[in-house]
């Protein structure tokens, strides 16, 4: 993803404002109207990409072949020598991996053609020859919303018989849920029952998936390397080329950018017992570029009370030097700002029970413990397990035990025709609550929340292409997001306002209180005002009803009825509603997955059903083409 | 800032005359805007016409600037007012709006400077059921605010309750006569039938018409020798002359009022101006008389200039009285005499008619809450379900228990000292008059704190006295937050009045009666100059006063201050 010599040069830019001064090309004058007809206008991260693409066909000659998204026709002839690689993501994870392998296929000389499940033509599956696809699992064994349509087609009656395909599956999950890597499971089962051959066995992988997904992608590029016969890698004369927009040249997530804080301001009243702040970030420099409904990775550090209680807990010196992975640290750092230490997972688990002995761990492990497991992992961090479980781990042994800390992705509260190129905001729900004995935070709210003048927070642009306005700006929209799931919203209207979009915008917001944590009220009531906003219902859980006469108790009344979200009002509007989305308007979900996306899409099936007339599968039928089509979008987590 | 008032608050000196004249009897879009759940707020406009209805919309301004930041609206919260003639409650009532605070107010009960309770920190979707839980009670909110006529008061611990008994019921007659007749606030609070078509084309007000008055009116009812209610305060103040025991009728004066802007000369405090005398039986034509010459002759350009008594200053009182009579179809006797001893409360039991006791207890600043030894609420609750008289409320806030037994006195006291309600027994002189307005932080005129700051400048001024041995010497002591007067303090023998944070004018030597304005001694000062201007006069006071001379007295014959006439001039 990362090209050398664009990087140097733009890190050399940086300071100096004056455009490169290019030499006199050798193009016909013909040729020089048609590029630049061709990049007028373009955006950075489209003419990154064209100049990554051209880089990449001076170094290879004709080995390049355009995405498909370009045309289809175009590499049509060359399927038979190509590989696909497929990937179907819900927060980006299966995407990298696919981008990964993409790119080390590419830099060894294949043909390669990178797509996500969403968009990839169906019917080019008969003549598919070599597919290697990366899918992940969510919740109960669901594949992503993008993948939905994929795997009906191909899990239902109607997958054509594929005996002329080669196939490879890696699958990314949690082992923690259930139905781990059920979808991958699923499929790659499927595959073979329609004919297909293995050429690398199915990969799995949990939480920490680097080192799996790489000896998948190890295992897969030797076999197609085969099949394929392609010519020896010019390893060192290589552009690899990202086949995605390049937003990230500069900084990516493995090089994340130290952004400065520029205004950290909470946004619920001093009564809320909740922490809800809005972060604005410079990304001055950093060349990062993002579009509305991109995520904001960030590279959290740990509370440094938590590091101290795990030293104190082991007896262990920070100071002391770590080797691990072929990186030595002092093992503060390593607790601070290498490992996992406020996420429980199932790889943990089993190693601390085995450390342990104890028996109780170990039952929890069991299959038939699932729901016990889920619950323990849920309402858990590493830290409680220890006190709870004394192991006398030294240092090595924790650093091997704990996972690698991963990022954390936020839905980017901003666009930047609205707040410039330069910044970019988020909201944020600060994790802190009591349990087992002792307080807990989350590791990247708790970071973010303390973040100021002296703190920089290390961020990447996680792109979310299924996420994303209609192109059509006459096109209405409906914006469901409680709770901070409101946050790319914000980045929505903006966007609309200040490209003069012409469809309607309708936002459904939820919360607890009305008067404590209604978040960005004032600017809804703005857009409102300026007609940016054109409807908003609000469903505030924890509020009284309004009483219905002067005689009824109305706080009794209040504790007895049962507590008002986002999916009653979406019920209660739902003739209004449907009369939307029958007229085109695309509909975006926000926030919590694990009740609030669920009770929303059971809402919407419901005014399907009330107001369509649909009967119950086809309401769910219609949900799932909307989903297919990308016009009901998912950013849920 | 400085020039801020309530008058000069109004966005364009007509515009709330636009709005009542479309309001359609002051329906306006009050009912839309309470549905808005956007919003805890409603429209200017119809916050214009909410005070018609009782309710102000106010906003908690220590947040105003916390919240701006939390990109959150401003904490937008309701006062409700109730109505509540001459201050007599039952001790049902008094039950059911001690529940309302509970259910729906931000700080209990809060008596006000005209007779009345008002609750705070009411929100939007509260509102509703706040206002019908007050008609419930059998009380109203209708015109307790509003350029209609307010709550009538009335003096509230008669030495003659004989007589107090027939004044109040004229002064509940007032009330109610003069009370608007649109459907507005059934249909609105109620859930009154809406009138629609004929029923809407034939909606008439027939004193007030569709426009109302250009301004507040405020009646006032005193019977001497207490004038509690600052009779000539009022737009309209009513003596109430007694003989042997039997109302007789009542002296009239018009064109009081205590409405100012700081540095604008062309508003002032005045006091209302005798114009004669009537009988009772008189008194409901010649009050529709007097309200009709300012509802037609009343200033509806210039919101500042409306009240009455610039009315009767740009006219003239002789022209004005002309008018009323001839409106009235009879001529005014003349005054008779009649004399006020003061107009503050006489804490403690006091003898009524036929062996009933009342006792009056000093509520600081009005506010009941439950706050540390001190337990309104809750001592109030329990004497309200023993208790088989009435509850009274004064225009200095406080509160009398009414028409207790001989026997149940001892029961009642058990109760007001196990809640520490009996602060009135040892509380210095000038603590026993002090009054003050709400201000900070739900009033939007406040200039600077009024009711907060009173606890912290008592002790001060208690010092001081001390030093001078002048610690049980009854001063009348006045707080505003700002000049439009809801604590009249232009009637303080000492007076503060808000101009910016810590800022105050301080005036001086009004009388002890309410018969004269005081006037400004020093101007826009902050604490320290005011406690040192007064522990030099304290000082000349404890030496040079006259046994029993009153301190705004000793100021004027001792030179501090010049005798003027009252009058326009004199002020601000």
């Amino acid at each position: 993803m990362v090209n050398r010599r664009l990087d140097v040069q733009k890190e050399n830019d940086v300071s100096a404002a004056p455009r490169p001064i290019l030499p006199t090309p050798a193009l016909a004058s013909e040729r020089l109207a048609l590029l630049s007809r061709l990049t007028d206008g373009l955006p950075p991260a489209d003419l990154y990409w064209i100049s990554a693409w051209t880089a990449a066909l001076a170094a290879q000659a004709t080995r390049v072949v355009l995405p498909a998204s370009a045309s289809t026709e175009a590499v049509n002839a060359a399927t038979g020598e190509r590989l696909t690689v497929l990937y179907g993501s819900q927060t980006g994870n299966s995407r990298r991996v696919a981008e990964r392998l993409a790119e080390r296929a590419m830099a060894a000389g294949l043909d390669v053609r990178l797509l996500r499940t969403g968009v990839y033509p169906l019917r080019e599956l008969v003549q598919e020859r070599h597919l290697a696809l990366v899918i992940s699992s969510q919740g109960d064994g669901d594949p992503p919303d993008d993948a939905i349509g994929f795997v009906e087609f191909l899990t239902g009656k109607r997958a054509p018989r594929l005996p002329q395909l080669k196939f490879s599956v890696m699958g990314l999950g949690d082992s923690s849920y259930p139905k781990y890597c059920a979808v991958s499971r699923r499929l790659d089962a499927r595959f073979a029952e329609l004919g297909a051959q293995r050429f690398a066995a199915l990969g799995e992988a949990d939480v920490d998936f680097e080192a799996p997904c790489t000896s998948w992608s190890d295992g897969v590029l030797e076999k197609v390397r085969e099949t394929l016969g392609a010519s020896p890698a010019p390893a060192t004369n290589l552009r690899a080329v990202a086949l995605h927009a390049v937003g990230s040249v500069l900084h990516s997530r493995e090089k994340p950018f130290a952004a400065e804080v520029l205004d950290n301001q909470r946004i619920v009243s001093r009564d809320s017992t909740r922490e809800v702040r809005h972060l604005e970030l410079s990304l001055q420099g950093s060349g990062l570029r993002y579009e509305p409904g991109d995520a904001l990775g960030v590279w959290p550090r740990n509370p440094p009370a938590l590091v101290d209680d795990y030293l104190r807990l082991l007896r262990l010196d920070g100071e002391q030097e770590v080797a691990h992975d072929g990186r030595r640290l002092p093992l503060s750092r390593w607790l601070a700002q290498e490992r996992e230490l406020t996420r429980l997972s199932r790889p943990l688990l089993a190693a601390h029970a085995a450390a342990s002995g104890d028996a109780e761990l170990a039952r929890v492990l069991e299959p038939e413990q699932r729901e016990a497991l889920a619950r323990l992992l849920d309402t858990h961090q590493p830290i409680d397990l220890l006190r709870r479980h004394p192991v006398d781990w030294n240092a090595e042994q924790l650093v091997a035990a704990l996972r690698p800390l991963t990022p954390r992705l936020y839905s980017i509260a901003s666009s930047t025709k609205a707040v410039g190129e330069d910044e970019v905001h988020l909201t944020v729900a600060v994790v802190g609550y009591h349990a087992h004995g002792s307080g807990h935070l989350g590791a990247a709210s708790s970071f973010l929340a303390a973040a100021g003048d002296d703190v920089r927070v290390p961020v990447f642009v996680e792109p979310n292409e299924r996420f994303r306005l209609p192109a059509d700006h006459g096109r209405d929209i409906v914006m469901i997001g409680p709770g901070t799931g409101v946050a790319p919203f914000r980045a929505f209207v903006q966007e609309r306002q200040a490209v003069g979009a012409t469809g309607r915008n309708w936002l459904f917001f939820g919360n607890r209180h009305f008067a404590q944590d209604f978040l960005y009220q004032a600017e809804w009531q703005q857009a409102l005002k300026d007609r940016a906003l054109h409807r908003l219902d609000l469903a505030f859980s924890r509020d009284v009803a309004v009483s219905s006469g002067p005689h009824m108790d109305v706080r009794e009344f209040a504790r007895d009825s049962h507590k008002v979200y986002v999916q009653h009002r979406i019920r209660e509007h739902g003739r209004e509603l449907y009369a939307w989305l029958r007229d085109g308007a695309h509909l975006y979900v926000c926030g919590d997955a694990t009740r609030m996306a669920r009770d929303v899409h059971e809402a919407l099936v419901d005014v399907a059903i009330a107001h369509g007339g649909l009967s119950a599968e086809d309401a769910r039928a219609w949900l799932a083409e909307l989903l297919q089509e990308g016009r009901y979008a998912r950013d849920v987590y | 800032m400085a020039a801020l008032s309530k008058e000069a608050s109004y966005p364009m000196p007509s515009h709330l005359e636009d709005i009542k004249t479309v309001s359609r009897f002051l329906r306006g879009t009050i009912a839309e805007g309470l549905a808005d759940p956007v919003t805890g707020a409603i429209s200017e406009d119809d916050n214009k016409l909410l005070k018609f209805h009782g309710s102000y919309q106010q906003d908690d301004r220590d947040l105003r600037d916390e919240r701006r930041r939390q990109k959150l609206e401003p904490a937008y919260a309701f006062m409700v007012r109730a109505r509540l003639a001459g201050g007599v409650m039952t001790t049902a009532q008094w039950l059911a709006f001690d529940r309302i605070a509970s259910d729906y107010a931000s700080s209990g009960l809060r008596i006000t400077t005209r007779q009345t309770f008002q609750w705070h920190g009411i929100i939007k979707r509260d509102l509703k059921p706040t206002i019908a839980a007050i008609d419930a009670a059998l009380a109203s909110t209708i015109a307790a605010c509003g350029d209609v006529n307010r709550n009538v008061v009335c003096n509230a611990n008669p030495v003659e309750s004989r007589a107090h008994a027939a004044a109040y019921a004229w002064a509940a007659k007032l009330s109610e006569h003069l009370l608007p007749q649109t459907r507005a606030y059934h249909e609105i609070w109620l859930d009154g039938e809406k009138l629609v078509g004929e029923a809407a084309e034939a909606e008439r007000e027939p004193l007030y018409g569709p426009t109302y008055l250009p301004r507040k009116f405020k009646i006032g009812l005193a019977i001497p020798p207490l004038n509690d209610v600052d009779v000539f305060a009022q737009d309209l103040g009513l003596v109430a002359i007694v003989d042997d025991g039997e109302l007789r009728g009542f002296n009239v004066a018009i064109g009081g009022g205590m409405g100012a802007a700081h540095g604008d000369p062309s508003t002032y405090p005045r006091l209302a101006s005798a114009i004669g005398f009537v009988e009772p039986d008189r008194l409901l034509v010649l009050a529709e008389a007097i309200i009709a010459v300012q509802r037609d002759w009343g200033d509806r350009e210039e919101r500042k200039h409306a009240r009455f008594k610039y009315t009767i200053d740009k006219r003239g009182l002789a022209a004005v009285k002309a008018e009323i009579e001839k409106r009235a179809g009879f001529a005014l006797e003349a005054e008779r005499p009649f004399r006020f001893e003061h107009n503050g409360d006489r804490y403690g039991w006091v003898e009524g008619h036929e062996g009933r006791w009342h006792l009056t207890l000093q509520v600081e600043s009005g506010r009941l809450v439950d706050g540390g030894q001190v337990r309104w609420l809750t001592g109030m609750r329990e004497i309200a379900r023993v208790h088989t008289g009435d509850i009274r409320l004064t225009c200095n806030q406080n509160l009398i228990i009414a028409n207790v037994a001989a026997a149940d006195r001892a029961r009642i006291d058990a109760i007001v000292a196990a809640h520490g309600m009996d602060g009135y027994r040892r509380h210095s002189g000038i603590r026993q008059h002090a009054v003050a307005c709400v201000a900070l932080p739900t009033c939007g005129l406040a200039m600077a704190e009024s009711e907060r700051y009173l606890p912290q400048l008592l002790p001060k001024l208690e010092a001081s006295l001390d030093r001078h041995g002048l610690l049980s010497a009854p001063i009348l002591l006045r707080l505003s937050g700002c000049p439009n007067g809801c604590s009249r303090p232009y009637l303080g023998e000492i007076a503060l009045v808000g101009r910016a944070p810590g800022r105050y004018d301080l005036r001086l030597a009004a009388d002890f009666s309410g018969q004269r304005l005081n006037q400004v001694y020093r101007e826009n000062v902050d604490e320290a100059a005011l406690l040192d201007a007064l522990d030099r006069l304290f000082a000349r006071y404890a030496a040079e006063r006259e046994p029993s001379e009153h301190f705004g007295d000793f100021l004027l014959r001792g030179g501090v201050l010049k005798h003027r006439k009252i009058a326009a001039e004199v002020l601000a």
